[in-house]
């Protein structure tokens, strides 16, 4: 693939910002590693080998009477002791290497709920039994996915509204603006307690419902982009040779607000992933016992006599929103015209 | 000694130099011309006189005395005093030099206290007094004006007024009348002349017009690459060039005049009585309390093949008209287009009529998409009006006929000079054989040796393909080299019209006559003092 010499030389820039450059492989690697969290963290074995059969429980639903006769017909459940034994009594079984998926009870705990770190729950367990560190990764996906979600869907809005309103200026321009202005006056916060008194609001749910409100975050930008964009000399050249609307729109303007737009686009995601935690901490967000960072710093206000709690959900939550402004940064940086690469 | 020596002087990009070893001196109460074509690293030269190198950029070797010192690593408290209070800047661009936040008296007023504390009353007394001497009309009523409630050239004498504050002993003019219409032009040099000689001013002035250096300069360095080809006092330089470069520049002149038209050519385009206004709005109510009538009741007819003229210093009408012609503006009035009235045709039909008629705009860098190649550029008109017949050997047939090759097709505009880049804006309009294109000033943002091409390349394209031209311009002797046919506009009304000859050697209006002296003859203007 052949690059544009100012898409090298933003390259260049952001691989030169050594900070946002590792911000940015760290979060890769955690981001790609947490889409595969059922392979490190979960309550069913990754491979069992029984009775000169292979068994992939991880991946298939296996009931319980393949396992022998004294088990039920229902899903094979692999923390039954008396399982294991069955399994280990006719082949052996790999493990991942946390055996807690985040809605695992933890059966054997030595202490009452909430546990303290241990071998066997690195970070503790939360009041309900469960595994502070799996609920962490699971809940890292979720928030990050629900993010990228998010923030893909309100600048795609937002890009297209600025858009149509920097492009055609005039009435157009001035009904959307006083639109915008009383819309982002609805109280959301609101609405969302009321939408959560009728329905349990799930993932698709409440991404729908913040995308009504959240979409006005990048117009302001591509508009201004548009209006100063359709006056360029290279525009109106494009209008005089024929060039419909939408093309014109696409093809000279859209690139020049880019630019602005993804300056922006790794604080908007931030700020997605701090929402979505926001609304799991009062309660607002996702269903009861889905994975959420939220929700553990919710468990840390109400459990301060376990600070392990409070520790993992700051360490985590910090991090991550630490990692994204650092590769905000560097993208930022990355578009700046005026900035030199190299010393 | 003298005021100012430089020597052997360097400006590096990193490995890059710019300027390479440029020696020169100055006097008190002389006038040294930097002359060079854009690129040859005289405004560099210029700016590290006072160290104001933009980012990135060195002085990897040299040495610069101003009034006996060092400015090369020089502290920074020297460099403030020199800058401003030893000498003084004006620069190109009088639009944004200015702050456009800032009222003309403050900023003048913070150029007069930078350098020495004043009370409030006697530095308003100073302001006035500068801007007075810089030939700035009524100053003392409107220190309370905001730079864009000014004229081009009411700006450059803030400018002037600011760099002469602090009674600096260096005057140094970046391309000071560049960006103004020609009539202003000859005026603030006069200006500039008439202070250098009261004051005992040294004057650095940069340009790549060689009239006003054969005009206002006492000594003369030709730039190329960032080397000086060649120095010496102007007479002996301009009667006697030795070096080949300088020889160019001086025999760089737009010539020649335009073949002679069909007789019988058939009308092409016809503007009745066009007009544009734009309503002024103010207060809450957006009540229109004025109308700016930019093209005011304005008929017009072009032939085919034929070239029109249209001449008018800034803010005339010219381009507007044009916009309007091609209904890129809203206008009123009937425009007339191969026999059908544009004004009621449909947005579908429009478009198909686009094909027929192009245009080509002032500024190449501003007029071709950044992030598109050239190939794509000069085809994108095709995709639209002709799409997949043989695209690509139809863009490289254009793009030979302007001068340039295939294998240029796949790079970017920014690969390329001002003229090629001109040349591709030309390739994009022509390549749907079109029947008239509107050239808006397409020459003036180029050097004098690429507008020489250009014009032959644009004399040599009509006569192939019978291309009509509506040519826009405010410089008169490139108007002269092309057109048939002449309207000259002020206010957004015609003055003048007649067939070019007529126009050049007999102008009957007063306001084409001054016109043509400020072009013609730049030493025969009379200089009053307000604009």
């Amino acid at each position: 693939m052949k690059l544009a010499p100012v898409t090298k030389r933003r390259l260049a820039i952001f691989r030169g910002n050594r900070r946002g450059f590792f911000a940015f492989w760290i979060f890769l690697v955690l981001f790609g590693a947490s889409l595969f969290a059922e392979l490190f963290a979960n309550d069913r074995p990754l491979l069992i080998r029984y009775d000169h059969a292979w068994y992939v429980p991880v991946l298939v639903d296996y009931s319980g009477d393949q396992f022998g006769d004294d088990f039920l017909p229902t899903d094979a459940d692999y923390t039954d002791p008396s399982l294991i034994d069955a399994i280990g009594a006719k082949g052996w079984m790999i493990w991942p290497p946390l055996r807690y998926r985040y809605d695992t009870t933890v059966r054997d705990l030595p202490v009452p709920s909430p546990a303290p770190p241990s071998f066997k729950n690195p970070l503790g367990t939360d009041d309900q039994a469960r595994d502070v560190l799996a609920r962490v990764i699971y809940g890292f996906r979720l928030s990050v996915l629900f993010g990228f979600v998010l923030t893909g869907l309100t600048s795609i809005v937002g890009v297209i509204a600025g858009a149509l309103q920097g492009f055609y200026g005039g009435l157009t321009d001035l009904l959307f603006q006083r639109f915008i202005e009383v819309w982002s006056g609805m109280p959301e916060l609101y609405l969302l307690i009321i939408l959560g008194s009728l329905i349990t609001p799930g993932f698709w749910v409440l991404l729908i419902f913040l995308l009504l409100f959240r979409w006005m975050n990048l117009t302001g930008v591509v508009r201004a982009e548009f209006l100063r964009g359709r006056n360029l000399e290279y525009v109106r050249a494009a209008k005089a040779l024929g060039v419909s609307d939408i093309v014109v729109m696409w093809r000279h303007i859209l690139p020049n607000a880019m630019v602005a737009t993804l300056t922006y686009v790794p604080f908007l995601l931030s700020g997605s992933v701090t929402l979505l935690s926001t609304l799991d901490f009062l309660g607002f967000g996702m269903p009861p016992g889905s994975p959420s960072l939220g929700e553990l710093v919710a468990q840390a206000k109400s459990n301060l006599q376990a600070p392990w709690l409070g520790i993992t959900a700051f360490c985590v939550l910090g991090g991550v929103l630490t990692l994204l402004i650092f590769i905000g940064e560097a993208v930022r940086d990355a578009f700046d015209p005026r900035r030199f690469s190299g010393p | 000694m003298s005021l100012l020596s430089v020597e052997n002087l360097s400006v590096a990009f990193g490995a890059k130099r710019v300027v390479d070893g440029v020696s020169f001196t100055l006097d008190r109460g002389e006038t040294l011309a930097l002359v060079g074509e854009s690129g040859s690293g005289k405004s560099l030269t210029a700016l590290s006189l006072l160290q104001l190198l933009p980012r990135g950029g060195i002085n990897p070797t040299g040495k610069i005395q101003l009034d006996g010192q060092d400015m090369i690593g020089a502290a920074p408290e020297l460099l403030h005093k020199a800058r401003g209070g030893l000498a003084g800047m004006v620069f190109q661009e009088p639009m944004t030099s200015l702050n456009p936040l800032h009222r003309i008296g403050h900023q003048v007023a913070e150029a007069v206290t930078l350098h020495r504390t004043l009370s409030a009353d006697a530095s308003r007394d100073r302001v006035i007094a500068a801007l007075n001497e810089a030939g700035f009309p009524d100053a003392e009523r409107r220190l309370d004006a905001f730079p864009h409630q000014l004229s081009g050239g009411q700006r450059q004498r803030v400018m002037i007024a600011m760099a002469l504050a602090n009674d600096p002993a260096l005057l140094i003019a970046d391309e000071p009348t560049t960006a103004l219409d020609v009539t202003i032009q000859s005026r603030i040099l006069s200006l500039l002349e008439r202070l250098k000689s009261e004051r005992g001013l040294a004057m650095l002035l940069i340009t790549h017009d060689l009239r006003i250096v054969r005009r206002f300069a006492d000594r003369v360095c030709v730039m190329k690459d960032g080397v000086i080809v060649e120095s010496g006092a102007v007479q002996t330089v301009f009667a006697a060039p030795a070096h080949p470069y300088t020889r160019m520049l001086l025999d760089a002149v737009p010539g020649g005049r335009p073949d002679d038209l069909a007789p019988d050519a058939k009308l092409l385009l016809e503007i009745d009585h066009a007009r544009v206004h734009f309503p002024v709005r103010r207060g809450l109510l957006r009540r229109v309390v004025s109308v700016v009538r930019a093209v005011d009741d304005v008929s017009l007819t072009v032939r085919e093949g034929e070239t029109v003229g249209l001449v008018g210093e800034s803010g005339s009408g010219k381009t507007t008209l044009a916009l309007a012609a091609l209904r890129l503006e809203p206008v009123l009035g009937r425009i007339i287009f191969m026999g059908r009235d544009l004004s009621v045709l449909s947005g579908r039909d429009m478009r198909r009529m686009r094909a027929r008629m192009q245009i080509v705009f002032q500024d190449p860098f501003g007029s071709l998409s950044p992030r598109m190649t050239v190939g794509d550029i000069v085809g994108e008109g095709l995709a639209v009006h002709e799409p997949g017949r043989d695209q690509t050997r139809r863009v490289i047939a254009a793009l030979e006929e302007v001068g340039l090759t295939a294998d240029q097709m796949g790079r970017y505009p920014h690969e390329f000079s001002g003229g090629q880049r001109q040349r591709i804006a030309i390739a994009r309009a022509i390549v749907l054989n079109p029947a008239l294109i509107v050239l808006d000033e397409p020459t003036s943002a180029l050097d004098m040796s690429v507008q020489a091409q250009i014009i032959d390349l644009l004399r040599d394209l009509r006569v192939r393909h019978n291309l009509a031209y509506l040519f826009i311009s405010h410089d008169l002797k490139v108007v002269r080299a092309l057109a048939h046919r002449v309207v000259v506009l002020r206010g957004g009304k015609i003055v003048e019209e007649g067939p070019a000859d007529a126009i050049f050697t007999a102008p009957r209006e007063d306001y084409t006559k001054s016109l043509m002296e400020a072009a013609f003859d730049l030493d025969r203007v009379t200089t009053p003092l307000s604009l």
